[in-house]
């Protein structure tokens, strides 16, 4: 799924990143626990979360997931912007619940991880 | 010749938490080593970072770069571990409410460090301190 289709779905806007060279996500993986992110060997995927702070993006970095849905209109501070942009993944926030926002990716054809 | 990096942890700072391990990872890329090597490597460094930062007042982290093989230590002044078995088992966690928050603290992280390491040697003195000796082979 292209990264257009996702902002689309989950009226998401764009707080960081390129969607000129974002890849294709074909999977999705829902989780407020960083300790499970890291655990992950999958790439490529979004991460759909409520975690709203700086070691959020300090996992992706590390855990190589280059496109984060941050839900229920939680707002990404202008440090985890900077971050964001620095290690150049796409970081979006949606209005919609992770439940919401996961149903309707699922429904559209993102695959679970598990 | 191997490459050395070094790098203080200060406990309790989740600002900075992460910092050394992204460090390593943009020299492990420079160094062209294989992108999942480079994943097994810094996410292991990053789970030894966290722990420090989670329960120890400073540590430091030791970085040495082989040909075929990054050999790391981590050794802090923390409480210890009182049984490393049973730190070992996947859920077992004595981390604070605050390191929880954060999104860590579910008894994962050595575990994790174990999977994604071929050597791992833990020393731990209870009221002194641990050590983390780990190597990947690249």
């Amino acid at each position: 799924m292209k990264i257009e289709k996702i902002i689309e779905l989950t009226a998401a806007r764009v707080v960081a990143g390129s969607l000129k060279t974002a890849p294709e996500i074909t999977k999705a993986f829902s989780s407020d626990l960083m300790s499970d992110v890291l655990t992950l060997d999958h790439h490529d995927i979004v991460l759909i979360t409520g975690l709203a702070n700086i070691q959020l993006l300090r996992t992706v970095e590390i855990a190589d997931v280059p496109v984060v849905l941050l839900c229920r209109n939680k707002t990404a501070t202008p440090e985890m912007i900077e971050l964001a942009n620095e290690i150049g993944i796409v970081f979006l926030e949606t209005p919609f619940s992770i439940f919401r926002a996961g149903g309707i990716l699922y429904e559209n054809g993102l695959k679970p991880l598990y | 010749m191997a490459e050395i990096l070094e790098f203080d942890i200060t406990g309790g700072d989740f600002i900075q938490a992460g910092k050394a391990s992204s460090k390593i990872k943009k020299k492990l890329k420079q160094l062209n080593i294989d992108s999942l090597a480079v994943k097994r490597i810094v996410v292991a460094i990053y789970e030894a970072e966290l722990n420090v930062v989670a329960h120890a007042s400073s540590g430091k982290l030791t970085v040495v770069f082989e040909p075929g093989v990054v050999i790391v230590t981590v050794s802090d002044s923390g409480p210890g571990i009182e049984n490393i078995g049973q730190a070992m088992e996947a859920g077992f966690s004595t981390a604070s409410k605050k390191v929880r928050e954060m999104g860590f603290g579910a008894g994962m992280g050595l575990p994790n460090i174990k999977k994604n390491t071929d050597e791992l040697v833990i020393e731990s003195k209870v009221g002194e301190g641990t050590t983390l000796r780990f190597k990947v082979y690249c």
